[in-house]
């Protein structure tokens, strides 16, 4: 790898992010709003969060495919934002993305083939052998056969178009590759077979993960660390196994409890958030903390201060105000109030 | 017509066939699928895309034929009423009042030229007969119930004006607004977020209890089932392969495929602290079926001859039904040292 930083040094640095959107009639609508972040190398970090909370945003400002309005990326040494475009060309071959939709994100007119060369022509000087090895090497990563070089993507069911574009995104291996909701449009059993091709090509290549996803138990199975989207900010972070098993922030344990557990006598009889509400518009948050208004837990002080953010043990931070307010959680597990009968909202059912 | 026996099913389906004709040939997507749904029960489809889910639920209300496909065989009586072969007035008259439905696509349901207020209150203008203002009230009262924020005012809005869980919830609104005594709802929720999931199967419970209405509930996603279902229905290569109550579904899943299913889900992994293990593989395509037991192909279990060669038969055990000649067998693997055994039942791998 050509830039090496200093031992620990993170390989993406994501600094006071935002982007903001012109919406029309003056108004700005602030998708993504001082998110700040790092991925160290061969670390995946997962981003989780519903829809429309600025996930897929924030990976595409890291990018640039999306001009962040403010904040600053570092991809190893070199500073991200800033570059003019000619300069942003050599950096594209160190950052890939794949998309959630396995139907849109292949060019239906050109061969997997071809589609697997057009990095290698482009960014490589590889002789025309070479490449052709390239191709049938990625093919072989992600399980699929050499002989498919010469199909089209229509004759491919989604799980395998997922691959390919997997294949595509690591075949200049990258040094950071953002996946945007990749199992997100598979059935189960297609979802598994594609987090397992995952885990294996990380525990191969050295390359950084950013996985986005709106599931919390496909994040904790994917990735080292995890955080937690909210209307454009950043409300949780830490080690996936304490996120998803001790969430710290509300809205977490919302996304915990929203998972259905696969045994009908738990799952009908166990204590959980169930969220009401619609998400507010992002171009007129909340005041205090913007979860509030869904918040089974919100207290007078969330409407008047934008909660801190709360240290973890272990890493992380939760930015909420129950850890110092109220039942005084002090970096404890929200389920504890879930399971405490805490609840004054009908947002919990039995 | 034939007077309804007063004990008859609300639901009954037998040998339900289903044929498309393609470029290769007539394929039959639904094979003598067989079930019944008695009221106020909720009964799950699950299985693979492209498993015949879909195709049954369409076909059950006579909207295969629009589609260019044929029920080829078959029943399928609603509260003892043959629907097969009824014409399609007849058709359109239970379809919206005695069964509602709710489609995969929430988009295409919904007409993007009208409010949806209008949307509701034209179906139950035309179902129940009531006039205007009447039906009106009952468009926001059902607005209302699925927890649509300021009903009145909402319900003069355009569909596009509502996000993607809104949307799915004015489905469940209009599909609900005549009080039908059936809903199929074909994966209403597998385009949502899980929170809105999560919240959607709570508001369908809730109604479900409230209206006296079962549910035929169509999804890939074994979670859910746990969440609502009293009974399941495990398709396959358009077949039924299981077929059970639902504690017994998930505490001794007894075909191979089940078991798969339910080891391919993240929680599974993370609740028993073991690998996700994946199915291999695809759902063969109706035209090009193996031989045999139709899933041999990607069962672990598969042997040689027994599995292979001849079709396998749905067959009664332990209170369900089940496609597999080895279930039995199966069920109580000689113990692999070190192998975690996550689940009772049909081990995978
Ligand atoms: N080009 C754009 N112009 C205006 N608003 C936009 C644009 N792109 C995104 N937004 C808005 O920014 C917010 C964040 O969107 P984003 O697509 O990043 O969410 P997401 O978390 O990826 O959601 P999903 O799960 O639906 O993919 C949303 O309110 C969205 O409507
Ligand atoms: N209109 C159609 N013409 C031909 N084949 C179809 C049609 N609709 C569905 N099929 C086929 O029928 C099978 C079952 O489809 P479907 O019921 O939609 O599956 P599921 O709902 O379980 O995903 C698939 O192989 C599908 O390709
Ligand atoms: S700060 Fe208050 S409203 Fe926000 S998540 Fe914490 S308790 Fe809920
Ligand atoms: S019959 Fe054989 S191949 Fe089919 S599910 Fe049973 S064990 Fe597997
Ligand atoms: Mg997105
Ligand atoms: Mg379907």
């Amino acid at each position: 790898m050509t830039t090496t930083p200093g031992a620990g040094a993170p390989k993406l640095r994501v600094e006071d992010l935002e982007v903001t959107f012109d919406v029309g009639r003056g108004k700005k609508l602030h998708a993504v709003d001082g998110v700040s972040f790092h991925v160290d190398e061969g670390e995946t970090l997962g981003l989780v969060g519903e829809s429309g909370s600025g996930k897929s945003t924030t990976g595409m400002a890291v990018l640039r495919l999306t001009e962040p309005t403010a904040g600053r990326v570092h991809l190893g040494d070199t500073e991200v934002t800033g570059l003019r475009s000619r300069r942003m060309r050599p950096l594209r071959k160190r950052m890939q993305i794949v998309f959630q939709d396995p139907y849109s994100s292949l060019d239906p007119s050109m061969t997997i083939g071809q589609q697997l060369d057009e990095p290698l022509k482009v960014h490589t000087s590889l002789s025309k052998d070479e490449r052709r090895a390239r191709v049938d090497e990625a093919l072989d990563t992600v399980k699929l056969s050499t002989r498919y070089t010469t199909r089209y993507p229509n004759e491919f069911s989604g799980g395998q178009r997922q691959r390919i574009a997997i294949a595509r995104a690591m075949i200049l291996d990258p040094e950071l590759v953002v996946l945007d909701e990749p199992v997100s449009a598979l059935d189960v059993s297609t979802q598994s077979q594609i987090v397992n091709l995952l885990l294996g090509i990380q525990e191969q290549a050295r390359t950084s993960f950013l996985f986005i996803a709106h599931d919390l138990a496909v994040v904790r199975l994917v990735s080292d660390r995890t955080a937690v989207m909210y209307l454009g900010q950043l409300v949780e972070t830490g080690p996936s196994a304490r996120v998803y098993d001790a969430p710290a922030h509300p809205y977490t344990a919302a996304l915990n409890s929203a998972i259905p557990i696969p045994d009908p006598d738990r799952q009908r009889t166990r204590d959980r958030i169930v969220l009401g509400g619609d998400q507010p518009s992002p171009l007129n948050p909340p005041s205090g903390c913007r979860f509030r208004t869904r918040c089974p837990f919100a207290m007078p002080v969330c409407a008047e201060e934008v909660p801190p953010q709360h240290p973890l043990e272990g890493g992380g931070y939760a930015a909420c105000h129950l850890h110092t307010h109220g039942p005084e959680l002090r970096g404890g597990s929200v389920l504890q109030l879930v399971e405490g009968g805490h609840l004054t909202t009908p947002l919990v059912s039995r | 017509m034939t007077t309804p026996a007063v004990t008859a099913p609300l639901l009954q389906v037998e040998d339900l066939t289903v044929q498309f004709p393609t470029p290769d040939g007539l394929i039959t997507v639904v094979d003598h699928v067989s079930f019944t749904l008695d009221a106020n029960r909720v009964l799950c489809i699950v299985g693979e895309s492209g498993s015949g889910k879909s195709v049954t639920a369409l076909s059950l209300v006579g909207l295969v034929q629009s589609r260019g496909g044929r029920v080829s065989a078959g029943s399928v009586k609603f509260r003892g009423t043959e629907l097969v072969g009824q014409p399609e007035k007849a058709l359109n008259r239970i379809r919206g009042r005695d069964i509602g439905f709710i489609f995969q696509e929430p988009m295409s349901s919904l007409n993007p030229a009208f409010t949806v207020g209008d949307q509701i209150a034209e179906v139950v203008r035309r179902h129940r007969r009531a006039g205007r203002k009447e039906a009106w009230a009952r468009a926001v009262e059902m607005l209302d119930r699925v927890g649509i924020a300021s009903a009145a005012q909402r319900a003069k809005d355009y569909p596009h004006r509502f996000s993607g869980g809104m949307r799915q919830r004015v489905m469940i609104a209009l599909a609900l607004a005549c009080d039908p005594k059936l809903l199929i709802a074909d994966e209403p929720t597998t385009a949502l977020d899980v929170t809105i999931q999560a919240r959607t199967l709570e508001l369908l419970k809730t109604l479900q209890r409230e209206q006296d209405m079962a549910v035929l509930f169509i999804t890939h996603d074994l979670g859910v089932v746990a969440d609502i279902a009293d009974d399941v229905v495990v398709m396959y290569a358009s077949q039924v392969v299981e077929h059970a109550p639902v504690r017994d579904l998930f505490r001794r899943p007894q075909h191979p495929y089940t078991a798969g299913l339910l080891a391919a889900m993240p929680q599974s992994a993370l609740e028993n602290g073991s690998p996700l293990v994946g199915i291999p593989g695809v759902v063969p395509q109706p035209h090009r079926l193996p031989s045999g037991c139709r899933f041999h192909p990607r069962c672990t279990h598969a042997q040689a001859g027994r599995c292979t060669s001849e079709p396998v038969e749905l067959r009664r055990l332990d209170g369900g039904l089940v496609r597999c000649v080895r279930s039995e067998e199966l069920r109580d693997p000689a113990p692999v040292p070190g192998a975690p055994a996550p689940i009772e039942g049909v081990a995978v791998q």
